[in-house]
């Protein structure tokens, strides 16, 4: 593996999560191996690489989804707050609550577009009508949503657009105010002017909170991303091959694979 | 060359058979459909021709006289309604709890999931005589229940029981993985995972196995002969005997000389019933899923 320097040389306190030494085996078979990286306070990181690397799975073993899965195994640190959320003894629900998840396919509940954001809510911060009424309104409003369905908040959230119900997903991993939110390829199950939208609104939650991105389009990983890591297969595993800023993964790799595949010439 | 290829049919022996093959499979299909169409249809309008002409609103609030030749079956009635209350009372918080068990709880590959699911399965094609006789030994003389509409009951349940838990749990297994993964993203716990997400999805399922549930259980004698009994008087409580509507329509057809009016009208009653179950089922099940939208 071929971490740069800089990364080293970067402030390590700026730091939201620090991931060590990090595998998952599904029955036995790996799915990534010895994965580690930092990820940053406020920054957008995007995953990418070829399907089948395990970008999705390192994705899921951060909010510890990858529970669900039977005999998936997952061995190494992730360091979140000063505690090591890889443990098992970790209270997964109090995790999820500060580490939102974003989907490939929105997958709004099939309940009206209030009903949506009101279960999260009051599982987890309040009862109190007037306040949810207040988060709704205002958490619509910031991923843009609030002016489209203000007059339907009743009606069934599977009649939004795909677009529509993708931002109202986000929101509702924004009304439990996360400190970290997980995007698995967000844009890639959308039509291109909503996949401009949601692009412009991912940025706009950096103000937010952190976010590692998922992303098999390039291009955006280049637009959006502050810091980038790519993923490859390689001896039957999942692993990490460069990460780094953005601007120096794009322009100068260090690695060939990485230099291929931004070129397009590999994966 | 190849325009021509495409625009004229295959000609030859291969046009001729793949011709006899497609419309000689239409035929098969339509025959099929026919039969079993015409099959039903010829039974219910047997009944309804035959019993329409006895079915009045004396034949429902009168109790039979001349061992059921005549009057009517108001208490056969009751025993039916009693045996199926104490049935699905039993049936479905049990069948709706080890559904939940089967498909939320326990790992898709477990051992013992599996052994459940077997055992169910072998149990929902076990014949309804089995269970009358084990309802017989179990509930009537080792619980010295005796003859009566709570072991009927009882008995109903265990043979309900399989098909209900088999289909509710198909009902929750049409959940998408989705909105599982959704809903734990956001740390929803899982008894509000359950009633917010689950249970509206999975109602259809679960209003099919209750009324599938229901439709066996209307419709049983076999498992109910040898535990609720066929005495045709009033029931005085749950530990009475009593008879129901399909004992009364075996024992008028079976039993009885000159009873076949009153086992036609019977029956007509009992088709109407499982009808309206039926009906009522899917209403409450339509009414539950537009809940989740307004």
């Amino acid at each position: 593996m071929n971490i740069p320097t800089t990364i080293e040389a970067l402030d390590l306190s700026s730091t939201i999560i620090q991931v060590e030494n990090l595998s998952l085996h599904y029955n036995r078979k790996p799915a990534f191996a010895e994965v580690s990286l930092p990820i940053y306070r406020d920054q957008i990181t995007s995953l990418i690489g070829p399907s089948g690397c395990g970008k999705t799975s390192f994705l899921m073993c951060l909010n510890r989804l990858v529970d669900l899965v039977p005999l998936a195994k997952m061995s190494g640190q992730i360091r979140f707050n000063a505690e090591d959320i890889a443990q098992k003894k970790v209270n997964v629900v109090a995790l999820r609550r500060k580490i939102g998840m974003i989907f490939q396919r929105p997958n709004p509940f099939p309940l009206s577009i209030k009903k949506n954001l009101e279960l999260p809510l009051k599982e987890h911060r309040t009862k109190n009508k007037a306040e949810i009424e207040e988060i709704i309104q205002t958490t619509l409003e910031a991923v843009g949503l609030w002016k489209e369905v203000k007059d339907r908040l009743r009606h069934s959230a599977l009649l939004l657009s795909g677009g529509q119900q993708q931002r109202l997903c986000i929101a509702r991993a924004l009304v439990l105010e996360p400190e970290l939110l997980l995007m698995d390829e967000p844009c890639s199950a959308l039509d291109p002017l909503s996949s401009a939208t949601v692009e412009e609104l991912i940025q706009q939650l950096k103000e937010k909170c952190s976010l590692l991105i998922v992303t098999h389009n390039l291009a955006q990983a280049r637009r959006i991303a502050d810091y980038t890591a790519l993923f490859w297969f390689a001896e039957q595993t999942g692993k990490l091959i460069e990460y780094g800023p953005s601007a120096e993964i794009f322009n100068q790799p260090k690695n060939q694979i990485t230099e291929a595949y931004i070129r397009g010439e590999r994966g | 060359m190849l325009k021509q290829d495409l625009s004229s049919p295959p000609k030859g022996f291969g046009g001729v058979f793949d011709f006899v093959l497609r419309q000689g499979s239409t035929g098969v299909i339509w025959l099929g459909a026919i039969f079993v169409t015409a099959w039903s249809m010829w039974l219910i309008s047997d009944i309804v021709f035959n019993g329409w002409a006895g079915l009045s609103y004396d034949f429902l609030t009168h109790t039979p006289t001349n061992a059921g030749r005549e009057g009517g079956i108001a208490p056969i009635l009751v025993s039916t309604g009693l045996v199926l209350a104490i049935c699905m009372a039993v049936s479905f918080p049990i069948g709706l709890g080890t559904a939940i068990l089967l498909s939320e709880i326990t790992a898709t590959d477990s051992w013992w999931g599996g052994m459940i699911r077997r055992s169910l399965d072998v149990l929902a094609g076990v014949p309804s005589i089995v269970f009358g006789l084990f309802g017989n030994a179990f509930f009537c003389n080792i619980l010295g229940l005796g003859f009566s509409i709570l072991s009927g009951g009882l008995t109903l349940a265990c043979m309900v029981l399989p098909i209900l838990i088999r289909s509710t749990e198909e009902g929750f297994r049409a959940v998408p993985i989705a909105q599982k993964l959704g809903a734990s993203a956001l740390g929803l716990s899982r008894l509000s995972t359950l009633f917010y997400i689950l249970l509206p999805i999975a109602v259809p399922g679960l209003i099919a196995g209750f009324v599938l549930g229901v439709g066996r259980a209307v419709a049983e004698t076999a498992a109910l002969i040898f535990t609720s009994g066929y005495v045709d008087r009033y029931p005085e409580s749950w530990l009475d005997s009593g008879r129901v509507l399909s004992i009364h329509i075996y024992d008028l057809s079976m039993n009885i000389a000159g009873g076949e009016a009153h086992a036609y009208t019977s029956a007509l009653v009992l088709l109407i019933l499982v009808l309206l179950i039926n009906q009522t089922a899917s209403h409450i099940g339509l009414r539950y899923l537009r809940r989740g939208v307004t």
